[in-house]
């Protein structure tokens, strides 16, 4: 007879490089249901808009989280654009283009590691964490900051990059590309790791939709949606297709991110060769009135963005709605039936993003 | 530095932290910066850690997390707090939900400042926390002997 | 100006709305709540494909909202959230917290 027992995992836990709490009951080894906790982390940072000018706004909407710290303050800043009807110079558009996917090349490479570190695989750890830091090098040399890079601004970026310093990044990252081909291979063909990734934590394609999944963790159950393709920053000159997999396990989501890697790199070529000269700001007037929702594209999936104004300095309500809060129910599902030594590739897998999620 | 007098292990804590500085911190194990050179192994035991590393600012939930972390680390043991939010609050002092920095609840040794703290300056915070450990031993013993 | 189409309805239109939204195909986008001088403001985004919806339900501070997590599940997050943070009054959600989402040390901060 199996014997029936509540684990609580987190908030400290050595998987885990930030604190979430679950409370998993478990039928001997066997999980049935996973209970979150959340507010470890929780700030209310959306509350300070009552606090800071909109234009201040920005470096507060750039700490939402250390990883996407760019796209979070691009997309708020594009979101107030959007109210006050700014048309940004094209040179800018580009350039957040570019900021975007390198965020998202590290990101990715810094997921691959903690799966890698999550199944005990700690040289392969090391290995993608080395690569990462010339994607990091690459941006600190065209912003200034390793992580919180703070170039963002109402109406434009605050940094112009040369176009030599581009190219060479474009020229980098090619020589890159064998490195970290040599380097996935073994997330995908290496038969240890894929005796921990294939067949586990099946989402499929109909619980996706019904519990609003998003991002790599969405596409890997083969829902083709990408939201760069609505075409913000300067997506819309950009050549880019979905990538999916129709399997939608542990292995499935692995492989999505891997191939998002090559396809940033791409992106990055494609924009480097249509990047125009001139400005990369434009003056701004005025106090924002109105609202809109900005949908934008982060490594961990699709983010909600919600401004409104009122016609003053300070906003009426800011919010995020991040994709790690979109990806929970998600999460739950999987964790169902899972054993509990596999509970941290689970939740490793949806590249989880608390600070994101509880902001 | 000319040489380490021990090999600390340390012990890592999110606060309240945006990731930026958690990320830095587990920056400074791989290749490029590598502390394991040093001997420093990043533990997940209160018990086995010397350095208690803590990013990111306090609120009301964590706050006993951190103090139960820090009362089952073994003397002698020293406290870095890692970026601004961790000295003091920094960005979201103002913010409903924080109490303010690390020291609000317990003693901190070593502040490292930074928005993101650099792996540089987390290493640097390190190397002088074992410093302090050195000096922390030897009361730690003198008290022992009495 | 939002992005997408804005819908303003009533509390009663709800649940049928959001039924009829399911049954449309869509999937929930997120759900937030703005403080206003009279209550709250409540949108429910819904999308499909890139397509984007918005439900605008005005409340007053009393009024009692029906939950939806039992038409889409994930709503159970963003509803606890509305409770914890605004002090909304929802009812019926699948999984209720109980205002334990947020363990934080200020009750509904926004409200």
């Amino acid at each position: 007879m199996s014997t029936r027992s509540v684990v609580p995992f987190g908030p400290q836990h050595p998987v885990l490089p930030e604190p979430i709490h679950l409370d998993l009951v478990l039928e001997d080894e066997k999980v049935v249901e996973a209970v979150p906790s959340i507010g470890f982390i929780h700030r209310g940072l959306e509350s300070l808009v009552g606090k800071k000018d909109f234009n201040d706004y920005t470096y507060i909407a750039e700490r939402i989280c250390g990883i996407c710290s760019f796209m979070h303050g691009m997309s708020y800043c594009e979101a107030v654009e959007h109210i006050m009807n700014i048309e940004i110079p094209e040179r800018a558009k580009y350039l957040r283009t570019i900021w975007c996917e390198l965020s998202r090349l590290h990101s990715h490479l810094l997921w691959l590691g903690l799966l890698a570190d999550g199944f005990g695989f700690e040289s392969l750890f090391m290995q993608s964490w080395r690569l990462r830091e010339n994607i990091l090098d690459m941006v600190e040399a065209s912003t200034g900051g390793r992580l919180i890079s703070s170039v963002n601004k109402i109406g434009g970026q605050l940094k112009d990059v040369p176009n030599d310093m581009i190219r060479g990044f474009v020229a980098k990252l090619k020589d890159m590309e064998k490195d970290i081909r040599e380097m996935t291979d073994t997330f995908l063909n290496d038969y240890t790791v894929n005796s921990r990734l294939r067949g586990v934590g099946i989402l499929t394609k109909q619980q996706a939709l019904d519990l609003g999944a998003v991002g790599p963790f969405m596409r890997a159950s083969g829902i083709a949606l990408d939201t760069r393709k609505r075409g913000y920053a300067a997506y819309s000159n950009i050549e880019l297709e979905p990538i999916t997999s129709d399997i939608g396990d542990c292995y499935a989501r692995t492989y999505v991110r891997i191939q998002e890697i090559f396809q940033s790199i791409d992106i990055i070529r494609q924009a480097a060769e249509k990047i125009p000269d001139g400005e990369v700001a434009v003056p701004v007037k005025g106090f924002p009135s109105g609202e809109y929702f900005m949908r934008v594209e982060q490594p961990r999936g699709e983010a909600i963005y919600y401004v409104k104004a009122n016609g003053t300095k300070f906003l009426d309500r800011f919010r995020v709605r991040t994709p790690t809060f979109a990806n929970l129910p998600g999460m739950l599902e999987t964790l169902k039936g899972c054993q509990l030594a596999d509970v941290p590739m689970m939740i490793l897998t949806i590249d989880p993003c608390i600070s994101c999620t509880e902001r | 530095m000319l040489k380490v007098s021990k090999s600390p292990w340390l012990l890592h804590y999110d606060g309240s932290s945006c990731n930026g500085c958690d990320i830095e911190v587990l920056a400074c194990l791989t290749p490029l910066y590598d502390v394991e050179r040093f001997g420093i192994i990043n533990t997940g035991n209160p018990k086995h850690a010397d350095i208690f590393l803590i990013t990111g600012g306090i609120n009301k939930q964590n706050e006993s997390v951190v103090k139960q972390i820090y009362s089952q680390m073994p003397n002698p043991k020293v406290v870095v707090a890692v970026g601004i939010c961790a000295c003091n609050g920094g960005v979201f002092k103002d913010c409903y939900n924080i109490m303010g920095g690390v020291d609000k609840v317990i003693p901190v040794d070593i502040y490292v400042p930074g928005c993101a703290a650099r792996p540089e300056s987390i290493m640097d915070g390190v190397v002088k926390a074992i410093a302090l450990l050195d000096e922390k031993r030897k009361s730690v013993g003198k008290e022992a002997a009495e | 100006m939002t992005d997408g189409e804005l819908i303003t309805i009533t509390l009663s239109d709800l649940v049928p709305k959001v039924l009829q939204m399911k049954h449309d195909g869509y999937r929930l986008a997120q759900i937030c709540a703005v403080r206003t001088k009279e209550g709250y403001e409540l949108s429910y985004s819904f999308a499909k494909e890139y397509d984007m919806v918005n439900l605008r339900l005005a409340i007053g501070e009393d009024d009692e909202v029906t939950s939806i997590s039992d038409i889409y599940e994930p709503a159970f997050l963003y509803e606890n959230e509305m409770v914890d943070l605004f002090g909304v009054k929802i009812k019926l959600i699948s999984l209720d917290y109980q205002g334990k989402l947020y363990r934080i040390a200020k009750e509904t901060p926004f409200k």
